[in-house]
């Protein structure tokens, strides 16, 4: 299958899902609700949308330092995306991810890749994630 | 890529101290290794901001360290936690919530931290010193330590503040480390009159406005009136990590890494400028507010972060220049504050005539955790950058920002009114 971009797989997994592209950085607590996936930020060009399965693309996160235990609370409840795709180290989520794999045995995979390079993933693009941070058609 | 580790990080990872300490040190580590740093540094306090959310995800990551003996290595505090531990059932919180926040309040207690239970640590216990390497969560602590006192730490996302107090360990990287504290960024506030600083809000604008403007850059800002209060600092920081990322300034003059430009810039001379105007305070001020003058106002939020002494002695003042006048029954007028501040404005006489004036003063928690803004409030004021910031999402609420005056006033008249205009 086609490689679409290479990384370097902060918290390494596999996954596939269909690509949700954020224009704006994000703050997950305040920016997500824990209970249902959503974006609730009015500010976000995403507001509405759902991260559950989804792989999440967008070029860094804000804000406050709880995110990590909203990602975590979204791994309990099945809700969390599919993977993480940002274009700069993300270390709230990564956190979160990596609890998670602790807790519940399920990480959630955290790409970094070149800034630039976030426009190769276009919204509603299926894919897959590889542990050794590619990202291909999937 | 590996991290370094001694031979006590070893025998943590190794399960040698017990199997909580093993799995926070493993934490730690993949971290480490996540942020690609060489080595891991001891730090000498923590601040604990995964108190803060309530989830059963929360509760299961605490108690598993709990039941496993975890106890914290370093002297730790405690965030806020989403309830009014003693006063809940006043404040309308249903019991269910009380019992679910209490258990996680407990149980952090448990791993020994010391329950300050406030978002604003530096004014109290354990106040870091100048130059200490620490772990703190809570993105307004984390600035304050950092730009106003001359700690060193980065911003810890929730449980790895938790697996840092309890291995006493943290990957060697970011704010930690002298060449990542140099100053990138020289912002100039426009002159204007020491009147216009007077109040923390307009602090707060500006930290709004450099938080939008800096992405991942460290300020460093010129043109401050001195002396700034600690208020006037706390509001600046608080805004900035709320409308960005911002967990560093400096302040010419009035931080301690910047005695001056040069210092701040440890030295550099390519640092890119950016001169701010009057309008483009004034926009960022108008940014933080949607609601507007004459709104019919539901609620006031003080305590964004926690009151300090200084600032229950200022709404004091507010409250006495009005006279007998008091809240409108269908205002809810509340001021979150911390056990010890409290403690400290009750023995200086300013309480009762807040409690008065009709405030609720709700302790240990956040208006944004706890349930504890009347559910009818779609209008809110705040004096605050980081409150105007996220009651939109977290409450459903429009906002006002104001002065504290402003928002004593329009509590009154039951009306959103701004006599001080910040910035006009």
């Amino acid at each position: 299958m086609g490689l679409i971009v290479s990384g370097r797989a902060v918290v390494p997994g596999e996954a596939t899902g269909i690509v949700l592209r954020s224009r704006r950085a994000i703050s997950l607590w305040g920016g997500v609700d824990p209970e249902t996936g959503k974006i609730i930020d009015p500010r976000h060009d995403r507001c509405g949308a759902s991260l559950a399965g989804r792989v999440f693309v967008y070029p860094g996160e804000k804000g406050s330092s709880t995110g990590s235990a909203v990602l975590l609370e979204l791994v309990r409840r099945g809700l969390a995306p599919a993977a993480l795709v940002t274009g700069s180290l993300a270390p709230v989520a990564a956190l979160g991810s990596i609890v998670a794999e602790e807790l519940y045995g399920k990480a959630v995979p955290v790409l970094l890749v070149a800034r630039d390079d976030l426009d190769l993933l276009k919204d509603g693009d299926h894919v897959c994630i590889g542990s050794d941070g590619t990202v291909r058609h999937g | 890529m590996s991290v370094h580790l001694n031979g006590l990080d070893r025998s943590m990872l190794d399960g040698d101290l017990g199997e909580a300490t093993r799995f926070a040190m493993s934490v730690v580590v993949r971290t480490a290794e996540a942020v690609e740093a060489s080595d891991l540094i001891s730090v000498e306090q923590a601040h604990i901001d995964a108190c803060a959310l309530m989830s059963e995800s929360n509760l299961e990551f605490v108690r598993r360290l709990a039941e496993q003996g975890g106890r914290v290595r370093v002297p730790t505090t405690l965030n806020m936690v989403s309830l009014d531990l003693e006063h809940w059932e006043e404040l309308g919180v249903p019991r269910d919530f009380a019992e679910r926040a209490t258990r996680i309040a407990d149980s952090y207690r448990g791993l020994g931290c010391v329950p300050t239970w406030t978002c604003a640590p530096y004014q109290g216990y354990l106040s870091p010193r100048f130059g200490q390497q620490i772990a703190w969560g809570e993105s307004n602590a984390v600035v304050y330590a950092n730009s106003v006192l001359g700690a060193r730490t980065n911003r810890y996302p929730d449980f790895l503040d938790v697996c840092a107090a309890i291995t006493g360990r943290v990957p060697n990287t970011g704010l930690h480390r002298t060449e990542n504290r140099r100053g990138e960024l020289v912002v100039r506030v426009p002159e204007t009159s020491e009147a216009s600083w007077a109040s923390p809000s307009a602090w707060a604008v500006l930290g709004h406005l450099v938080g939008e403007l800096v992405g991942e850059r460290i300020p460093v800002i010129v043109g401050l009136p001195r002396p700034a209060t600690c208020e006037q600092l706390k509001a600046l920081g608080a805004a900035a990590a709320s409308s960005g990322s911002v967990e560093l300034f400096h302040a010419v003059g009035i931080t301690p890494e910047a005695p001056d430009l040069e210092a701040a810039l440890q030295g550099a001379k390519d640092a890119e400028e950016l001169d701010l105007t009057r309008q483009m305070l004034a926009g960022a001020r108008d940014r933080m507010s949607s609601a507007a003058e004459g709104e019919k106002l539901d609620a006031v939020i003080l305590g964004c972060p926690h009151f300090s002494y200084a600032e229950f002695e200022a709404l004091a003042t507010e409250i006495r220049a009005l006279g007998p006048r008091r809240v409108r029954p269908d205002v809810q007028f509340l001021v979150l504050s911390d056990s010890a501040s409290l403690a400290l404005a009750s023995r200086g006489g300013l309480i009762e005539g807040i409690r008065g004036f009709g405030a609720t003063i709700a302790l240990d928690t956040c208006p944004f955790h706890s349930p504890i803004v009347t559910e009818r409030a779609p209008v809110v004021m705040t004096n605050s950058g980081k409150c105007a910031y996220y009651a939109p999402a977290e409450l459903g609420a429009s906002v006002a920002l104001g002065t504290v005056r402003d928002c004593v006033r329009s509590a009154v008249t039951g009306v959103v009114t701004r006599e001080e205009t910040l910035w006009a």
